[in-house]
């Protein structure tokens, strides 16, 4: 019926716009919240959660108190929600959306679903009809049927997907964030809000991961702090290291320096609740033998050196080149993460007898120049740059470099060239374009040599 | 009244804990140059701050790279930190790998950080000296920034001496400050000696010491950079074929700093 005639039926009717963006965000932000209750959680659909709390059980007491904190904060929150907790995640959906809900033992829970009509299996207009017109109600009854005339008469589909309602199959959910290997969780009566109690929760987390990783004997390469606030909002904050670790102190002090580092400073609010450390990468790493002198070797130093470096400024800052496979000079190198391994490529040689045929600083991109030459094909004898002229004493070139024409069809050729002006400044500079085509050709200075 | 074998026993344990000083002469490095190492004997000294500036903003890359030099002089085969501050990257453009590596460098043993400003410079600057993993760290700077006070210059001169390293402060664009620093020079661009058909030779620059705290006198010399042997050497006189050029200008000649104006 149209919104005219439900409003001449019932004058008391409330109408609200429907708006699927707000309610995805809605969604994605519950979904965020509710993560506090176990780390693998997804959304199904537009307008449920499904939470797989296999083993999350034991924080909040027993099953009953679990659906209890999740029906006590979403009626915080202000949401009208239906739960259902049964072995496998179709069971519990099907349970929660075509039944009353409720917690389910193992068996009940395929009793209960038996009795659900068979609108769960979600089936179009005309199957649905052909079961309801040879009697088939509930799922029950499709069960006690044999498999293989309703795979002819509808499809193979549909007995996989009474399995899997029924829960002779099991397929797990995937959850929005994948779940790591270590989780520990840590949740506080009292919300904490002071810097200094924060990371003191979170050493005592990192003293029971590195327990943790070290029966395992593995090491972690990552580490990421989530927290919780009352008010629902959660924030995540991660750190890395250049090698496998299991040393608390240093993976503190990193903590500690990214948290006084973020752009966006941690913000308590009313304070966290939770607190969740987990080991999203880890590595094998077996127990070194400290000797005496503990010495740590020069590489480990540099190792930790770097960590630190890129706890407080971020992994663009710090970096090493590494040569790149390219003859174009923006592209002959890269800066890489320093703490990568060194891949072992080689740089191009140079040749024993000449000057630094590249420059030490070059600028991104090229700036214009105006320039006086000889002769067309030859170096400037004179070029004005930031409103200064330089008159050429040395100049060397050209050095054609075409551009990759198999990435870049309209990049034009340059002719490099390496001058010096009388005060002994070194540019390096080129010809973009050769004299004689349709546009003109521009000159650019690329690099400033030593 | 302590006794005469008290007081060596007190000297030993002394010269036992700082592993770096042998008999209160800090140890040093050479620069390669015959000249320069009999001036400065034993040589520019190790575990400590040198600082380097260049007045005209023209000079920017010849600081740096004469920077480069002392500190790849000073590391032998340590690593190599060089903290590059932004704003440069506008004024005089950002390093270039294959650049390190027609230098005479290893681009591998070289770790690059980038900052923002003054104080993230002399922050990351600190953080790497003391932390005993390199053998030289160079932060390059821009202009006169408020942040490199005479505090801040003795923090690094500590840290490079707690940690075992050699720092080296380069301000481009800037004037000479007081401060901790071991050694101070001023550093400027030169004309090369050129190759055959006038193509430019080898970096060449002119280093004044200004300032230097075990004693020597101030001095001026003219330097080229020998990637082969990654030292600094004498420039060959120039030939005849430039007729009239003047290499080293007056400084009452040079008034302002000419050459590179600051872009906006």
């Amino acid at each position: 019926m149209t919104l005219a005639d439900a409003q001449a039926l019932t004058t008391a009717l409330r109408t609200v716009v429907h708006r699927p963006d707000a309610d995805a965000v809605l969604l994605s932000l519950v979904l965020e919240d509710f993560s506090r209750f176990t780390p693998m959680a997804a959304t199904d659909g537009d307008d449920a959660l499904i939470l797989d709390v296999t083993g999350c059980t034991h924080l909040f007491g027993d099953e009953v108190g679990l659906v209890r904190a999740v029906t006590a904060r979403s009626d915080r929150i202000g949401l009208k929600i239906q739960t259902s907790l049964a072995s496998t995640p179709q069971m519990a959906r099907v349970l929660a959306r075509f039944g009353r809900g409720g917690i389910f033992a193992p068996e009940q829970d395929r009793l209960a679903v038996r009795a659900l009509p068979i609108a769960a299996l979600e089936l179009n207009e005309k199957e649905h009809q052909a079961l309801t017109r040879v009697g088939l109600r509930t799922l029950g009854d499709l069960d006690d049927r044999s498999t293989a005339p309703l795979a002819a008469r509808f499809g193979t589909d549909l007995p996989v997907r009474l399995a899997r309602i029924l829960g002779q199959e099991d397929v797990r959910i995937t959850p929005l964030y994948p779940s790591p290997p270590c989780v520990i969780d840590r949740i506080l009566f009292e919300p904490i809000t002071e810097m200094t109690d924060i990371e003191a929760v979170i050493g005592d987390l990192l003293v029971e991961a590195i327990a943790w990783l070290d029966q395992r004997r593995l090491g972690g390469r990552a580490f990421e702090v989530a927290f919780f606030r009352v008010d629902g909002a959660t924030r995540r904050v991660s750190v890395r290291t250049g090698r496998a670790t299991r040393d608390a102190p240093s993976v503190i002090r990193l903590f500690k320096e990214r948290l006084a580092a973020l752009a966006n400073p941690l913000d308590p609010g009313f304070g966290f609740d939770q607190l969740r450390l987990s080991v999203p990468v880890t590595q094998a790493m077996a127990s070194t033998q400290l000797g005496f002198e503990a010495e740590p070797t020069d590489r480990e130093d540099l190792d930790r050196l770097i960590d630190r470096l890129t706890a407080r400024l971020g992994p663009d800052a710090v970096g090493r080149f590494e040569p790149v496979e390219s003859h174009v000079p923006e592209r002959a190198s890269r800066l890489v993460w320093a703490g990568r391994r060194y891949n072992g490529s080689a740089w191009p040689s140079r040749d024993p007898g000449s000057p630094p045929l590249r420059p030490l600083q070059m600028f991104a991109p090229p700036q214009p120049i105006e320039t006086v030459s000889l002769a067309p094909d030859g170096p400037p004898a004179q070029f004005r740059w930031r409103r200064v002229t330089h008159s050429i004493a040395r100049a060397e070139g050209p050095e054609r470099i075409a551009g990759e024409w198999w990435c870049r069809p309209g990049h034009r050729t340059r002719d490099y060239y390496r001058i010096e002006d009388y005060e002994g400044h070194r540019f390096w500079v080129f010809r973009a374009g050769f004299y004689g085509e349709e546009s003109e050709p521009r000159w650019y200075i690329h690099g400033l040599f030593a | 009244m302590p006794s005469a074998l008290q007081i060596e026993q007190l000297k030993i344990r002394l010269a036992g804990l700082s592993r770096h000083e042998r008999g209160g002469r800090p140890e040093g490095f050479t620069l390669g140059m015959d000249r320069i190492d009999a001036y400065l004997e034993p040589g520019p000294c190790l575990y400590c701050l040198h600082d380097i500036h260049a007045e005209a903003t023209a000079d920017a890359v010849t600081a740096n790279a004469f920077a480069l030099g002392l500190a790849s002089r000073a590391t032998q085969d340590r690593p190599l930190v060089w903290v590059f501050q932004d704003s440069a990257r506008q004024e005089a453009g950002g390093l270039h790998g294959p650049g390190l590596h027609e230098l005479g460098l290893r681009p591998e043993g070289v770790l690059v950080v980038r900052v923002r400003d003054a104080t993230a410079l002399l922050a990351a600057g600190e953080e790497a000296l003391r932390s005993g993993a390199v053998g030289a760290v160079l932060m390059s700077g821009w202009g006169e920034a408020k942040a490199i006070t005479l505090t801040a210059s003795r923090r690094l001169a500590l840290a490079a001496r707690a940690g075992g390293s050699t720092g080296f402060l380069v301000r481009a664009a800037a004037k000479s400050v007081p401060s901790a620093a071991e050694t101070r020079w001023s550093v400027r661009a030169a004309l090369s000696r050129g190759l055959e058909a006038g193509a430019p030779g080898r970096p060449a620059f002119v280093a004044s010491l200004i300032r230097s705290r075990q004693g020597a006198a101030p001095a001026e010399w003219a330097l080229e950079w020998d990637r082969e042997n990654r030292a600094f050497c004498e420039p060959a006189m120039l030939s005849g074929r430039l007729v009239s050029v003047p290499v080293f200008r007056s400084t009452s000649a040079r008034g302002n700093a000419t050459g590179l104006r600051q872009t906006g």
